[in-house]
């Protein structure tokens, strides 16, 4: 198969601009996605009173559909009830809530894997409970749960090739529709591999890095 | 100053401590005068570091009071906190945090908890750091550190707190033989300096040298309490005398 560089390079602003719209939604999805991880695992952490119930049926529902299932509901689903959804805001919303269940567990086990004892040797030193947690147990936990973290991220990232199943333009709908048009499959398919390698490779690269420093900074013996 | 609160630091009375069915203390009571150097020793189990966790306030207890200078000590109340600054604790598995530095581990409180300047707490810190002989340590990780060190660590973050009493919950079973030694040597220039301390340890050679007062704990319970020479040469009760057996080994007499 011979590919054509005239063609791919004739491409390259439409994938840009999906480029950018993975980007923008898969940001703002990701950064909700790890705020209400942190706050469900926080309320599942303190044992809160039937907010830790209703934490526990969320992450459950979420970690156990597909999100196509779930941007399903949320795109024609969500007007039914009156509520007028715009497509990209869908997107992000479906990533942060199946992204949420998901960064909710791995912060968890990142607070579990803190050893209670920790947590008695800051209260010796006389240290409030909330001292000892945010200073201590906290920054255990979140270095702890970085690589659980980063391994979300880029499988967030991923999935993110299910939005054109509610008509978003993103790198998946754009190969489709470009091969649909004009058959030039090779091409199409090389462009979407590279350009999702040109997000994820940076987000691996930095997730490592960042690991490796946490690692260096106090952990292991 | 009250006087005669002065001299009783720490004052366990009739306690009992339960985890479920399973009680660990039963009506204990025991004493911490001012300046006294207190050795609990006593079989695997018996409660001796139930007793500490207890004084600390980390363990709930079910009966009796435990009081520090007249304030009773109860994890739920909200001078827990303030009488915690107070007493000092030593683990046996050192927790120092791992992800600050030495010099961090032990400023942290006194910096927040006591509100006090950081740069006269750095000071006193690397004071103290130098006279464990670890100075040169005070921007290492604790994972950089042999346990012995960690342990000299753990110590200087209670000392750096100026605890009134300290507790030190077998703070030699995790380390080496050979580092036993570099730990202990710290804890009785403390108990030259007139400190108040409450020891949990195996080591019965270093009980001796350092204890004013021995207990023996068994099942719960002070089996027998007294000066280190009278207890460790002449113990009066069966159980003691069981115990004390366990570290001496008769000669091997070998068959022909």
């Amino acid at each position: 198969m011979i590919m054509s560089w005239e063609i791919m390079r004739a491409y390259l602003p439409l994938y840009a601009k999906a480029l950018l719209l993975v980007l923008k939604i898969g940001w703002i999805g990701i950064a909700l996605a790890i705020l209400i991880g942190v706050g469900c695992s926080m309320i599942r952490h303190f044992k809160i009173p039937v907010l830790q119930r209703l934490v526990s049926v969320y992450i459950e529902l979420f970690r156990n559909t597909p999100l196509l299932v779930q941007l399903f509901f949320l795109y024609f689903g969500l007007p039914k009830l009156g509520l007028d959804i715009d497509a990209e805001v869908c997107g992000a919303l479906g990533l942060a809530l199946l992204g949420g269940a998901y960064m909710a567990e791995a912060f968890r086990s990142g607070l579990e894997a803190v050893e209670p004892i920790q947590m008695e040797s800051a209260l010796s030193l006389g240290m409030s409970r909330r001292q000892a947690f945010l200073h201590v147990v906290l920054p255990q936990a979140i270095s702890i749960s970085v690589p659980a973290f980063v391994a979300n991220i880029i499988f967030l990232i991923k999935e993110t090739s299910v939005f054109s199943a509610i008509s978003l333009m993103d790198l998946m709908f754009t190969a489709k529709d470009l091969i649909g048009l004009y058959y030039k499959t090779g091409e199409c398919l090389t462009l979407l591999v590279i350009f999702y390698l040109i997000i994820l490779l940076p987000v691996s690269i930095v997730g490592s890095l960042v690991e490796r420093r946490l690692r260096y900074a106090g952990f292991g013996d | 100053m009250v006087l005669i609160m002065a001299d009783e630091l720490v004052k366990i009375d009739h306690m009992t401590k339960k985890y479920d069915e399973n009680t660990i203390i039963e009506d204990l009571s025991l004493t911490i005068h001012e300046g006294e150097v207190v050795v609990i020793v006593g079989p695997s189990g018996c409660g001796k570091s139930t007793l500490l966790r207890c004084i600390n306030g980390l363990e709930p207890i079910q009966g009796g009071s435990i009081t520090f200078r007249g304030e009773s000590i109860d994890g739920k109340s909200k001078h827990i906190n303030e009488i915690r600054q107070r007493i000092g604790m030593v683990f046996q598995s050192y927790e120092l945090f791992p992800h600050k530095t030495i010099l961090q581990n032990i400023t942290l409180a006194p910096i927040m908890v006591q509100k006090r300047k950081k740069g006269e707490v750095e000071k006193e810190a690397e004071e103290l750091l130098s006279r464990v002989g670890l100075l040169e340590k005070k921007d290492s990780f604790p994972r950089q550190l042999s346990g012995g060190q960690k342990q000299r660590v753990a110590i200087v973050r209670a000392l750096c707190m100026h605890p009134e009493v300290l507790l030190f919950d077998e703070v030699t079973a995790a380390l080496d033989p050979e580092m036993v030694r570099e730990v202990l040597e710290v804890l009785l220039s403390l108990a030259e300096q007139g400190r108040t301390m409450v020891i949990v340890t195996h080591e019965m050679s270093f009980a001796k040298a350092v204890a004013d007062r021995v207990v023996f704990l068994d099942h719960g319970e002070i089996v027998e309490e007294g000066r280190p020479v009278d207890f460790f040469e002449h113990p009066k009760t069966e159980r003691a005398q069981k115990f004390l057996n366990t570290f001496t080994y008769d000669k091997v007499e070998k068959a022909k």
